[in-house]
């Protein structure tokens, strides 16, 4: 349905229809989303995370949107058009939850491409919420209460934590799938203390995490190990990447993603920036402020309780991130992933991972430059660091990415040997007539 | 000791090695495997039974499809940059560099200094592939393309993004006239060109450079092309003998560094490639296109029932009409009766030379009509049409859209859509009440698609016809993706490495090129939105797999004639017969004997395009000119003096006072966002006491001069050309260069906020991680924002201070509001200017062309001068930029936060105003945002019947398809303005 203007009219979400309402939403990080879908349940929300994967989705998007609109976008919303047609879902009991940054990236528009892609396809009665921290489509976005922030934080900062140490486990487990059984004990546990008013047992919960997690049976081997950076869909989502976390680990790799902590303390921090570039000050500046210091100091509690226990490697101080990317753009990048992405390259290199596949959408506009913009830099001051950049689009072939990804795991190997090489005769030598 | 075997399995050859006990070369082989990689791989190895038998074999497999073989067979696997940088340390230790370029992938590795290697992306593939594309569209063998080159005068330019971009320049340029050598020669150094720009991303290739691969060992003109490029000294550049088994030989090398507890014997070697179980798991197929030989035969006949009217040429006497269609890679005749009957028809793959076709055709024609028939008028429509007008003296020339409408409507009065896939384009029009209501055609990236398929079918060794057969009953079509032929190449690798048969290739094939036009190009929303009485036309679609897969796509039926592919000329011929004038113009036979036609390159040099000329000259001292964009080119002595805002915008942004003092000589590229804040620049430094330089005008030259330091080569063309401004200026005697950062524009008071696009923000910080040497001067590119004048005098006192000795921040706060003042008046004139060029085309009754696009489009580099091209054709320009900022905050159905489609939106609910005004939108390639604005565009102009024309631009110089679509533009328009004046 269109207005006298000929704009959409958005279907709102009342209160009443949040009891017999299913809010879809399309999948990302699933040990996030789970924990984020059980939070929301708690105050009364029935969501669902959509774990599709088929080839349809594809198809859909691409029948649904602008066929150059970025791949996120193509497939998020192929997602639900999928789902919404599968006869899975009660259309008239269904609505769909999407975010938004609101910066100066496309991505912005994925509520608009998404509505014009309901009604394209009939849908025009279903609502689409937004969930925005930048107060984007006020009408139509989830109401958040400050305890309901807290605990999507707090969810957050947990699944960051588990997916770091499960990514540390994963690939040496003795005994396959243990490591995902313990994450998907530990979502349990987690929401059902979180349902309770004493949530926020945070160095408890690491600790017992950490003690679980350290007693799965591993094998000792030296793994190549990668990072992976990237436009945050497709950094994460497996529908995106092609199962690129998986195709590492199963090529010998252990992964290493920075979570999704590190990304809203991007946003936050952006905003504080901008006080000193366009002087936008007020009360919003001071708001961002506190959420900064609070959120770094929940980062350094779980760094802290990581490096108590001594076992795993415990993600970097925000601080460091933020410096990190000074030496190459200015922290005013801050469209899409921004300085953040370099920034997290460097914080791999810099905590002695040179293997990093920077996975983003086939034209992404900010990747130009904070991705393979910084690379040659980045290449010239660390000779060693072996960084990769794959393009995911529909049409893009598998294969194509595959080999890009063989070859970076090609020179891991290679520097590896080269680096022992090294070392042993450093040890015996022999250096001068190793020629 | 063992023998050692290197299996390389590329996307288009196989190549082996194999080693001896003393680690010599025994035996290598170079083959096409035409998709059939399993098979011959093993029956490769069985032939090689006398030398291997009874020795222990060691083997590595390589090479893109050499992944599935690996997997299969448990053989072991190495990276092919991997293999080739491990045979280059071994045999070739003194390189510096290897370019090596394959069927599909390109790669460059840098040896000296710190190792470094690199794929080209996605985009940028196809290599050998492409050569073989383009030797297949001049209609000569890779070979004889080779001795063309070498015998060249001249290089086109030719757009160097992809092998799609660059066919959709030389097509043109075959249309044209231009001399086979200097094309052939031209397309060698696109592929240079390319792969410097895709793949050398600041790092300079020099030192001792080895050229691998089999394109670049075969091929003497395309090293030629490149040791010329890089300006290497011939000692330097180094063509190995070996160069096609490098590959392969890296991967022998791997297989000895092996331990020999891999060790086969011949037979167990055999086996494992006999036995390999064909993984055909990762596909992703579709349904049939037939379930049944019923199935077919059901289709076939009712589509054999679409014929026409035929005619007796040997017994016909009495008047007669020639249509001719000169398309882009065919030729096609019809010669019609009175009554409409096909009297003679002729349908040619013109192998890029249409004039000796048609000579030799009308010789035919006229032999048989031996006085009896009269041809009493002609009509050309097609690419080729102002050539054959000029060569043969036909009569008419009619845009495309009306030739084939005029065709369709012919046989189904009532046909409301008509599609028709070519070689090279795909053209669709809508009709509504008896007249083209819409026109749309593909843009580059999805044009080459029906051609392709031919041009693979003849790489696996089938002719056309056998390979759409093949496509009616495969089991199990693979998806093969739509994005362009680019991509489904690389997918169908893809595929072939899943074990896929040729079969389902082609079928995939017959798929993407319908999802293509119905999803990319058409962008259709449901089938019902395209008609009831759709006609199909055009080569490709006399592919009954490629008609089929359409049907099955839109789930209904169409319509397709037996003379599908002659429909342009058909409708050619029943518009010569409708605007019969009298006397025919046509070449006589005696003149068509003296026929003689040549060709002369030559560069336009009366105005900064630059356009690249071929001069035809006839027999009867006649001349035509074709690849110029405006009139001067073709002779006239002056260009239209039709209002024209873009260029207006330029002139204006360039005429702005530089020289303010000696203060500081600051450079300024003119690039992006200066076309916008250039005004308020310039008046900032004037007003400080500084000198203003800017980099020259923008051209081919100077985006070569910073090719080499693009770090993403999918960036729109706007953003790789602020590379060799970047360079021009380091070269200009300036103390800094001054380019800001800007995340946000001005705030017009039309938007939700005011951002720029990411690219347009920062560029500059993508510039000074990668385009500039030790020796450039200082680069400032502070972030900064106009829009509060207060805080950013503050802001830029902080920039500058330390810069400009003596700065005080009243100079600064006066110097701001010098270039606050400044560049309101830009505006202002800009605006006024707008203003009179609608009032000028009130009073004269002329059509006016409404451009949506950004204000860096002005660049005549960027734009190629279509403005020029516009204005020949009788249209007055404004642009979005030039029309003033009504309605305040206006609601649309996308986020509208950035200022420039703010104004987009803006400019198209004003042209939807004007009777006489239709919108043009120029798209940069690679813009991903104007994916959002150009349908919210279209939206707006439907909503208010109006027409969208998109356009989109690269480094595409050639405006052969532009030119079309505009004249099918205008011919729309006034053909409603007719049934206005008419009603």
């Amino acid at each position: 349905m269109r207005d006298n203007d000929n704009v959409i009219i958005k279907p709102p979400f009342t209160e009443e229809m949040k009891k017999e309402y299913t809010i879809l939403i399309p999948d990302m990080l699933s040990f996030h989303f789970d924990l984020v879908v059980g939070v929301m349940a708690q105050h009364g929300y029935r969501m669902e995370v959509l774990k599709t994967s088929h080839r349809n989705i594809v198809e859909e998007g691409l029948k649904s949107v602008h066929n150059d609109t970025c791949y996120p976008a193509l497939l998020v919303i192929g997602q639900f058009i999928d789902a919404l047609k599968s006869g899975n879902y009660d259309i008239n009991k269904t609505a769909l939850l999407i975010t938004q940054t609101g910066g100066g990236c496309r991505a912005s528009n994925y509520i608009y491409l998404l509505r014009k892609a309901l009604e394209k396809n009939g849908f025009g009665h279903i609502p689409v919420l937004s969930l925005n921290f930048s107060g984007l489509e006020k009408e139509y976005s989830v109401p958040l209460s400050f305890k309901m922030v807290v605990k999507l934080i707090f969810a957050i900062i947990y699944a960051d934590f588990i997916m770091g140490v499960y990514n540390q486990c994963l690939p040496y487990e003795q005994n396959p799938g243990e490591s995902l059984r313990l994450v998907k004990e530990w979502n349990a546990r987690l929401l059902s203390q979180m349902s309770g008013p004493s949530f926020v047992r945070a160095k408890k919960n690491y600790k017992a995490i950490l003690r679980d997690f350290a007693a799965i049976k591993r094998v000792k081997s030296d793994k190549i190990r990668v990072g992976i950076v990237g436009e945050i869909y497709l950094k994460f989502s497996p529908l995106g990447n092609n199962g690129l976390e998986d195709y590492l680990v199963s090529e010998g790799a252990e992964v290493i993603n920075s979570g999704l902590l590190d990304f809203i303390m991007y946003c936050v921090y952006n905003n504080i920036y901008d006080k000193k570039l366009y002087g936008k000050g007020g009360l919003g500046y001071a708001a961002n402020c506190l959420a900064m210091r609070y959120l770094k100091a929940r980062r350094r509690e779980m760094i802290a309780a990581i490096k108590g226990h001594g076992e795993f490697a415990p993600p970097s101080d925000f601080s460091k991130v933020i410096s990190a990317a000074g030496d190459y753009l200015d922290h005013g990048v801050k469209m899409g992933e921004g300085w953040l992405l370099t920034a997290e390259m460097l914080e791999l290199i810099h905590s002695g991972c040179n293997n990093i596949v920077s996975a983003q959408p086939f034209g992404c506009l900010p990747n130009h430059i904070v991705a393979k913009g910084m690379i040659r830099k980045i290449k010239d001051r660390y000779p060693d660091s072996n960084i990769v950049a794959v393009d995911y689009d529909p049409g893009a072939s598998r294969i194509n990415q595959e080999n890009r990804l063989r070859l970076m795991l090609a020179n891991a190997k290679l520097n590896g040997e080269r680096r022992e090489e090294t070392a042993t005769q450093k040890e015996t030598g022999t250096a001068e007539v190793a020629v | 000791m063992s023998y050692k075997i290197g299996i390389d399995v590329g996307s288009t050859t196989l190549k082996t090695v194999v080693l001896g006990n003393d680690g010599r070369i025994i035996e290598k082989s170079y083959q096409r495997h035409f998709s059939r990689v399993r098979e011959m791989t093993l029956t490769h190895i069985l032939s090689l039974e006398h030398i291997l038998r009874g020795h222990p074999l060691k083997v590595a497999v390589t090479g893109s499809a050499g992944l599935g073989i690996s997997k299969d067979s448990g053989l072991e696997f190495v990276q092919e940059v991997f293999a080739t940088a491990g045979a280059v340390k071994k045999t070739v230790p003194e390189t510096d560099v290897v370019v090596e370029l394959g069927g599909e992938d390109a790669k460059i590795i840098f040896l000296g200094g710190t190792l470094e290697e690199r794929m080209n992306g996605t985009c940028a593939g196809g290599t050998g592939a492409f050569i073989d594309q383009m030797a297949t569209l001049l209609n000569v063998t890779a070979d004889e393309l080779d001795q063309l080159s070498l015998k060249a005068e001249k290089i086109y330019p030719i757009a160097s993004r992809c092998g799609v971009f660059a066919k959709s320049d030389i097509q043109p340029l075959l249309n044209q006239g231009a001399r086979k050598e200097d094309i052939a020669a031209s397309i060698f150094q696109a592929v240079v060109e390319q792969t410097i720009a895709g793949l050398a991303q600041g790092r300079r290739i020099a030192g001792n450079v080895l050229f691998l691969g089999g394109p670049l060992s075969f091929s003497r003109g395309l090293q030629k092309q490149f040791v010329k490029t890089l300006g290497l000294p011939v000692r330097n550049a180094v063509f190995p003998a070996l160069a096609p088994y490098f590959v392969a030989l890296g991967s022998a090398y791997y297989a000895q560094s092996l331990s020999e507890d891999y060790a086969l014997t011949f037979d167990e070697l055999i086996s494992r490639l006999r036995e390999a179980p064909s993984q055909t798991g990762g596909l992703s197929c579709r349904k049939p296109l037939f379930e049944n030989e019923e199935e077919y035969g059901a289709f076939k006949s009712r589509h054999a029932a679409m014929t026409a009217d035929f005619g007796d040429i040997e017994s016909y006497s009495g008047k007669a009409y020639l249509g001719v269609d000169a398309g882009s890679t065919t030729t096609k005749l019809v010669l019609l009766g009175c009554d409409g009957a096909i009297l003679y028809r002729h349908y040619v793959s013109n192998g890029g030379n249409p004039l000796p076709v048609i000579k030799e055709q009308l010789e035919n024609i006229y032999r048989l009509c031996a006085g009896r028939i009269e041809i009493s008028s002609s009509a050309v429509t097609g690419y080729g049409e102002e050539l054959m007008r000029a060569a043969f003296g036909i009569d008419l020339g009619i845009v495309e859209t009306v030739a084939h409408y005029t065709a369709a409507r012919h046989f189904d009065p009532l046909v409301d859509f008509i599609i028709d896939i070519g070689g090279q384009d795909i053209k669709c029009f809508q009709i509504r009440d008896g007249a083209v209501d819409s026109v749309i055609l593909n843009e580059a990236c999805s044009s080459g698609c029906g051609s392709f398929i031919e041009t693979f079918a003849k790489g696996l060794g089938y002719s056309a016809e056998q390979f759409a057969q093949l496509a009616l009953f495969a089991k199990a079509p693979v998806d093969l993706g739509t994005r362009c032929t680019v991509f489904m190449n690389s997918s169908v690798k893809q595929a072939q490495k899943d074990g896929a048969t040729p079969a389902d290739i082609s079928a995939g094939l017959a798929v993407s090129v319908i999802k293509n036009a119905l999803y990319k190009v058409i962008r259709a929303r449901s089938a019902g939105e395209l008609g009831e009485h759709i006609v199909v036309q055009g080569g490709t679609f006399l592919n009954d797999a490629v008609l089929r897969a359409f049907e099955q796509e839109l789930e209904k039926n169409v319509t397709r004639l037996a003379i599908a592919e002659l429909m342009g000329a058909y409708g050619a011929a029943l518009y010569a017969r409708e605007n019969e004038t009298g006397q025919s113009s046509l070449i006589s036979p005696k003149e068509l004997h003296a026929f003689t036609h040549k060709a002369v390159a030559a560069t336009c040099g009366r105005c900064t395009n630059r356009c690249s000329l071929t001069v035809n000259t006839f027999a009867d001292g006649g001349r035509f000119i074709s690849g110029n964009k405006c009139e001067r080119g073709a002779g006239a002595e002056k260009a239209s003096s039709l209002p024209n805002m873009m260029r207006r915008q330029y002139e204006q942004l360039i005429s702005y006072p530089l020289k303010g003092g000696e203060r500081l000589r600051v450079g300024i590229p003119l690039v992006l966002n200066m076309y916008e804040n250039l005004p308020f620049w310039s008046a900032f430094f004037v007003e400080l006491g500084c000198e203003v330089i800017l980099s020259g005008e923008s051209s081919r030259e100077l985006y070569m001069k910073g090719q080499h330091t693009i770090a993403s080569d999918t960036v729109c063309y706007p953003a790789k050309l602020v590379h060799g401004h970047i360079e021009e200026l380091a070269e200009k005697n300036v103390d800094v260069i001054f380019y800001p950062c800007m995340t946000y524009n001005f705030d017009e008071g039309i938007s939700d906020n005011c951002y720029n696009c990411p690219v347009v923000a920062y560029y500059p910080e993508s510039i000074a991680a990668n385009a500039l040497s030790n020796k450039a001067p200082r680069f400032l590119y502070p972030h900064l924002s106009l829009s509060d004048e207060r805080f950013f005098a503050s802001r830029i006192y902080s920039v500058l201070k330390d810069i400009i000795p003596g700065l005080t921040k009243s100079q600064v706060r006066a110097a701001a509001k010098a270039g606050y003042r400044q560049y309101a008046s830009y505006r202002r004139d800009i605006l006024a200017a707008g203003e009179e060029a609608l009032e000028y085309a009130e009073k004269n009754g002329a059509r006016v062309i409404m451009m949506a696009c950004r204000p860096y489009h002005a660049d005549p580099e960027v734009n190629h001068g279509l403005d020029k091209l516009l204005t020949s054709l009788g249209f007055v320009i404004v642009t979005d930029s030039s029309v003033a900022l009504s309605g305040g905050k206006r609601r649309h159905n996308v986020l509208n936060q950035w200022t420039y489609h703010a104004r987009m939106y803006n400019a198209a609910r004003i042209a939807a105003g004007y009777d006489n005004m239709e919108m043009v939108q120029l798209v940069s390639f690679g813009c991903g945002l104007d994916a959002v604005t150009s349908d919210e565009i279209k939206d707006i102009l439907r909503a208010s019947g109006k027409l969208y024309t998109q356009l989109k631009i690269d480094e595409i110089n050639n405006l052969g398809a532009v030119k079309i679509r505009l004249r099918s533009l205008k011919a729309a328009m006034e053909e409603r303005e007719a049934i206005t004046s008419a009603g």
